[in-house]
């Protein structure tokens, strides 16, 4: 009997080995996935060290140097205040990263949870989760959110959480889709009938099959996120000065654009950048995890 | 047939009903006195108090509700906090502007990913596929606002060849179509070049193949017919996704749109424009998808037997 089991698990070990392998292999394979990984980690080695690494302290001013274009001192040029520009743009990836981040992560719990709910009970809870699902999906997102922002409040905090709870549709949905097709298989089954309560059904034999498309979902909805975020903040309904942020810089590069067109020009490569590497890393993923995903 | 139609049409107004709780609970999110969001802070006690017996904001909630509700449905949002104008005559008289607007933008968006996307897919892995493929990434990473901010100032600052902003000849409309089209026309071509990818795979191709017809008529006659469904799909629900990015795009060239109304009262609190708005565009999307759905069902008989 004992052996038995160790047999199971070495050959399930083996198995589970053999799969992220596989994932491996594939992924290093996708030469653009890779480079987007790389900037990733790159992007956020700088927020976490920019208080080491930015050559300046990004609320210094200096009103003598204001508007200045970039030159070897300031590579990225000075602002309306005279303040370095690199800096304040590498203080900024701090704000747009932990921001993309968190709220990515907030969409993940709730829309897996629900999604979850949803394909394992069905009825009613399936109905209603799901007609929030199309109601969401109705509304253009970007105005619900800046108008919810306006009226809770517009600072860091707020933006995560409204970010996060607008964008779960997606996860919902797959969640729910794959929970349907495995409800009534055997190996579902077998689980309950020795026991295994609802709970530790969804949690440790359902859930884990929809990990390949929640994570390239994640990966995408990062993007997504900053995107959102560095829209609200450049309206004025996110981070809020003098607090360095991609969306706020851009804000004043608008009003400085006749003079100063280097303001706008840098936060906006820098989201452009790091936007296109989680997409790669998105891309990479779906082909490494599963060829067939679609989304 | 009829049957599916009407299943549809009832789903979208009760679609509705939910994107109107939820635009009616906007207003009750912010801390404090909602009347004192609608009147402002400097209002004189009369005027609050009139404003609470008008819009019943002295009622239970759901009472409230139903009486916006009833107002929203024939178009009653109430008169502008700052303008002083009907809100449903600001909205209606600025929706042409939106329309024309996002209409050239999709129009720049398709005549560049179709194409594009066909192309790429029958030359998979080319160079010109390479490059599309990193253009659309490019195009979807990059934010609208910012691609509008940098087509600004290079081509009305720098060149004086387009107007900055604003809205009056063709010209006014370049800059603000490219900007909104150019992300949608990269989420296009990617779902162009994987469907039409996707058909080129399917037996009946090899077949038509194997019975000798010219790879012309086999392009065009099996593959793009095929590939066209799910293509056309995409394309009502992308319009739902273009009204979205439109708003920051009215916002940078002041467009004269809903888009850039919205923003404006968002600046000055004037949350009765605000939430019509949201409504009115929510409403939009649900006939645009609706419309796809039913089209969609009269071009694929399949889809009515789920």
């Amino acid at each position: 009997m004992a052996k038995g089991t160790d047999m199971a698990t070495e050959e399930t070990e083996y198995l589970e080995q053999s799969w992220a392998l596989l994932v491996w292999r594939r992924f290093r394979r996708h030469r653009l996935a890779l480079v987007g990984a790389a900037v990733i980690l790159l992007l956020y080695a700088m927020a976490i060290f920019a208080p080491y690494l930015a050559p300046y302290p990004p609320n210094d001013v200096n009103p003598a140097r204001r508007l200045e274009l970039p030159s070897l001192a300031h590579p990225f040029g000075l602002d309306e205040l005279g303040r370095d520009l690199l800096s304040r743009v590498m203080y900024g990836a701090r704000i747009s990263l932990s921001i993309g981040f968190v709220a990515a992560g907030i969409s993940l719990v709730v829309g897996v949870f629900l999604g979850a709910l949803a394909g394992y009970y069905g009825g009613v809870v399936d109905n209603i989760i799901m007609r929030t699902v199309d109601v969401l999906m109705s509304i253009p997102a970007f105005l619900l959110i800046i108008a919810i922002v306006a009226a809770v409040g517009p600072n860091m905090l707020n933006v995560m959480v409204v970010i996060g709870l607008t964008h779960w549709s997606g996860y919902a949905r797959v969640t729910r889709g794959t929970v349907l097709s495995l409800r009534s298989q055997e190996f579902v089954e077998a689980a309950r009938a020795i026991g295994g309560g609802s709970l530790r059904v969804i949690l440790r034999h359902i859930l884990p099959n929809c990990l390949a498309p929640v994570i390239v979902l994640a990966t995408l909805n990062v993007a997504g996120a900053i995107l959102i975020e560095t829209s609200l903040s450049f309206l004025g309904f996110g981070v809020q000065p003098p607090t360095a942020s991609w969306g706020t810089i851009l804000n004043t590069g608008r009003q400085y654009m006749r003079n100063a067109p280097h303001i706008a020009l840098f936060p906006g490569l820098a989201i452009t950048v790091t936007v296109l590497a989680f997409n790669l890393l998105g891309d990479g993923l779906r082909d490494a995890l599963d060829p067939k995903l679609k989304l | 047939m009829g049957q599916y139609v009407a299943r549809r049409a009832f789903l979208s107004v009760f679609l509705l009903l939910g994107v109107s709780v939820l635009v009616f609970s906007i207003m009750h999110m912010a801390p404090g006195d909602p009347v004192m969001m609608v009147a402002g802070l400097e209002a004189p006690p009369e005027v609050v108090e009139a404003i609470r017996k008008e819009w019943g904001f002295d009622q239970p909630i759901h009472v409230q509700y139903f009486r916006w509700l009833r107002r929203a449905v024939v178009l009653d949002f109430g008169i502008s906090l700052t303008t002083r104008e009907r809100v449903s005559f600001m909205i209606l008289s600025r929706v042409p502007n939106t329309l024309k607007l996002n209409l050239a933008a999709y129009a720049l968006a398709l005549c560049i990913a179709i194409p594009v996307g066909v192309y790429s897919a029958l030359r998979q892995y080319s160079l010109f596929d390479h490059v599309g493929t990193v253009a659309a990434l490019l195009g979807v990473s990059m934010p609208g606002f910012w691609l509008g901010l940098m087509l600004m100032i290079v081509f009305a600052l720098k060149l004086h060849i387009l107007p900055v902003f604003g809205m009056g000849t063709w010209k006014h409309y370049v800059l603000p179509a490219f900007t909104l089209g150019a992300a949608q026309a990269a989420g296009l071509m990617r779902m162009t070049r994987s469907s039409v990818l996707e058909a080129l795979h399917q037996d009946y191709v090899r077949t038509a193949r194997a019975k000798g017809l010219a790879e012309r008529v086999v392009i065009y006659k099996h593959v793009l017919k095929n590939a066209a469904i799910p293509i056309v799909t995409m394309m009502g629900f992308r319009f739902a996704y273009i009204l979205s990015g439109s708003f920051i795009v009215e916002h940078i060239f002041a467009w004269p749109g809903i888009g850039r109304l919205a923003i404006n009262s968002l600046y000055s609190r004037d949350y009765f424009v605000v939430q019509a708005v949201v409504l009115m565009t929510a409403t939009m999307i649900v006939i645009a998808n609706l419309t796809v759905d039913i089209i969609y069902c009269f071009l694929d008989p399949r889809i009515r037997y789920d």
